[in-house]
């Protein structure tokens, strides 16, 4: 694992990359642990152990329907595990233990923990009744209590840094899905998070589009953010990831460095996977 | 000038032009040859014509010529008394009564009705069923009978207490004097908007795309913060015309308290014209006012629906509103703009 190496280029990311009190020097900053979810009678998470280092990008690949997009939301707890745990920088994600069980916690400790995850969506989901700047700065504004002004002038550092400065007013229905995509983006950094989840980011987007998405998460990944993706795109997690993971039928397959696992995979199921996407 | 250009278009076999004149288009000149491009670019474009549309319009406008004719010349309509008693105290006091009770009914039935659509909305199944039993049971019966129930509340019930459910008993009050007809019609029309107005509500939550409520709590977002802020802005475009139209049948549903002697505004008509028999003047004035009042309260609606199309449409959104923070105030004053008089009037108050 190659993670560590990586220099904090942004000062943006200082604050996210500094709040490592409770993590030992080793202690991924995400743990999945014997992580179980199914829905209905259909088991869609079977046990899937992660661990996702500090500065580290983590690229999930899989078949639709193993797993994937699941396993990312547990992370922030929109989906509930069935059994097992996801540990945020030593915390429990969306449960406290106490007597030998999880409590589930009350909406405004998880609130607190998702505040620290940023999530992208495959289709955006941007606030369409708000301006660019107001879907920016809403959750700085109303979940941290930042004077609108200050959100605002981070907001305008992000928006630039995105490549969407002047876009500030527009409502999200005024701009291409890329554009779109990249403020959700902003919107997510917009918390200084310590971890960002991307869900399919290029999924919905036309063909032409999807570069300038893929730019832009690929220089947060060398800003020394830590993230996890789940994508469809090979050739990103070739280039961007320092682990690739690879599921199927809600189980971790295949895990390692992208030169070995999409090169010379082990498993059968992930080298058919890989005959047919490359 | 066609025969200047016929000249130049290029020899083409002769097309048959006369087969596509319909028998009764004005005489289009007749070509031997294909109109060159020229010609084509030159034409000018003659709509279709629509003239069942146009003998339509024409028949309506006379028909409503003679309704306006005859609403004027009918003396049976007596015109001049309506004028008379349009503005008396007794139909005024009977006007007052309508909008407050109106206006009560509104707000206390819009709040049990956010909370019956949250229990509906709810993951509890007590909730929600006991939620859908009470729609279903209030929308079976008519207004008119759930008024008539509350009014004869008395002989149902002669006492109510506060006590533990089918224990001890702390206060006992007899129900005898409780439920005067102005209570019994807030009762039962509360009720009856809760029910329709939480289904009104609900709908425009559930109109709301799941992921805008993902997105909102992926960011940290409390509840409260992401129903008020996130989800009731865009499930309000949906849920303002159907409480416009609610709000407006409400006003005239009202009209029905007056079988229980509430003196509403159709009430102290009826009580005028059982003493002096003209009755359709009464009517009239009570028409009248019933229209007014609805003509305010669309006009009303208009604007909030324009206020809460923020970001829907392509060029930035409802126009003058689309800034952020536009309160209900300006929109209430938006409308005042549009009635001259009232508005100096409030000048000269301040």
């Amino acid at each position: 694992m190659t993670g560590g190496e990586r220099p904090a280029l942004n000062a943006l990311d200082g604050d996210a990359l500094n709040g490592d009190a409770v993590n030992g020097a080793d202690r991924p900053l995400v743990r999945v642990r014997g992580l179980r979810k199914s829905f209905g009678g259909h088991v869609v998470l079977d046990g899937v152990d992660l661990d996702v280092r500090e500065g580290e990008v983590t690229v999930l690949l899989g078949p639709s329907g193993s797993g994937k997009s699941t396993l990312l939301r547990c992370v922030n707890h929109l989906e509930k595990p069935d059994g097992g745990f996801v540990e945020l920088g030593g915390e429990i994600v969306g449960y406290r233990a106490s007597g030998g069980r999880l409590h589930e916690l009350r909406p405004r400790h998880i609130v607190r923990q998702r505040s620290r995850i940023g999530m992208v969506f495959q289709q955006f989901n941007l606030f369409p009744h708000l301006t660019v700047i107001e879907n920016v700065t809403e959750a700085p504004v109303s979940v941290r209590g930042t004077p609108r002004k200050r959100a605002a002038e981070h907001a305008r550092e992000l928006l630039a840094r995105v490549g969407l400065a002047g876009r500030e007013d527009a409502y999200p229905r005024q701009l291409s899905g890329g554009q779109q995509q990249r403020v959700a983006i902003a919107r997510a950094l917009a918390m200084e998070p310590r971890l960002m989840l991307f869900d399919e980011p290029t999924s919905a987007l036309d063909p032409e589009l999807v570069g300038e998405v893929l730019a832009v998460v690929r220089d947060l990944a060398l800003s020394g953010m830590t993230m996890i993706v789940v994508t469809h795109e090979i050739g990103f997690a070739r280039e961007v990831a320092d682990t690739v993971v690879f599921l199927d039928g809600g189980r971790v397959v295949e895990s390692g460095p992208p030169e070995v696992v999409l090169t010379a995979p082990r498993h059968e199921r992930a080298r058919a996977f890989f005959a047919a996407v490359l | 000038m066609t025969t200047a250009k016929e000249d130049r278009t290029p020899k083409e076999p002769p097309t048959p032009e006369r087969s596509r004149a319909a028998p009764g288009d004005p005489p289009v000149p007749v070509l031997d040859r294909r109109p060159s491009d020229e010609q084509l670019l030159a034409a000018r474009l003659v709509p279709l014509r629509r003239p069942g549309q146009w003998v339509s319009a024409v028949v309506l406008l006379v028909l409503f010529a003679m309704l306006v004719h005859t609403l004027l010349t009918n003396d049976r309509f007596q015109w001049d008394v309506v004028g008379r008693y349009f503005t008396r105290a007794p139909i005024l006091h009977g006007l007052a009564l309508t909008l407050w009770l109106t206006a009560a009914v509104m707000a206390s039935g819009y709040l049990l009705g956010v909370g019956i659509a949250a229990m509906r909305l709810s993951g509890n199944r007590v909730l929600r069923a006991l939620s859908f039993g009470y729609v279903w049971i209030v929308r079976s019966v008519p207004p008119l009978v759930q008024l008539l129930f509350w009014y004869e509340l008395a002989s149902l019930y002669p006492t109510l207490s506060l006590g533990i459910p089918f224990g001890r008993e702390f206060v006992t009050f007899r129900t005898a004097h409780m439920f005067s007809g102005v209570l019994a019609a807030y009762v039962g029309l509360t009720l009856d908007v809760a029910a329709f107005s939480a289904e009104i509500v609900r709908g425009g939550v559930l109109s709301v795309d799941r992921g805008q409520t993902e997105a909102a709590q992926a960011l940290g977002l409390g509840r409260s913060r992401v129903f008020r802020r996130i989800v009731l802005p865009q499930a309000m475009p949906a849920i303002v015309p159907a409480s416009g139209n609610l709000l407006i049948g409400l006003l005239k549903a009202t009209s029905i308290v007056s079988v229980i002697a509430v003196q509403d505004l159709l009430y102290s008509a009826q009580l005028i014209y059982n003493q002096n028999f003209l009755i359709v003047p009464l009517l009239l004035v009570a028409t009248i006012w019933y229209v007014v009042l609805t003509t305010l309260l669309s006009v009303g609606q208009h604007y909030v629906e324009r206020h809460y199309a923020r970001g829907r449409r392509g060029a930035g959104g409802g126009g003058g509103a689309a800034r952020a923070g536009r309160g209900v105030w300006d929109v209430a004053r938006a409308n005042l703009s549009l009635f001259g008089a009232t508005r100096r009037d409030l000048a000269g108050l301040s």
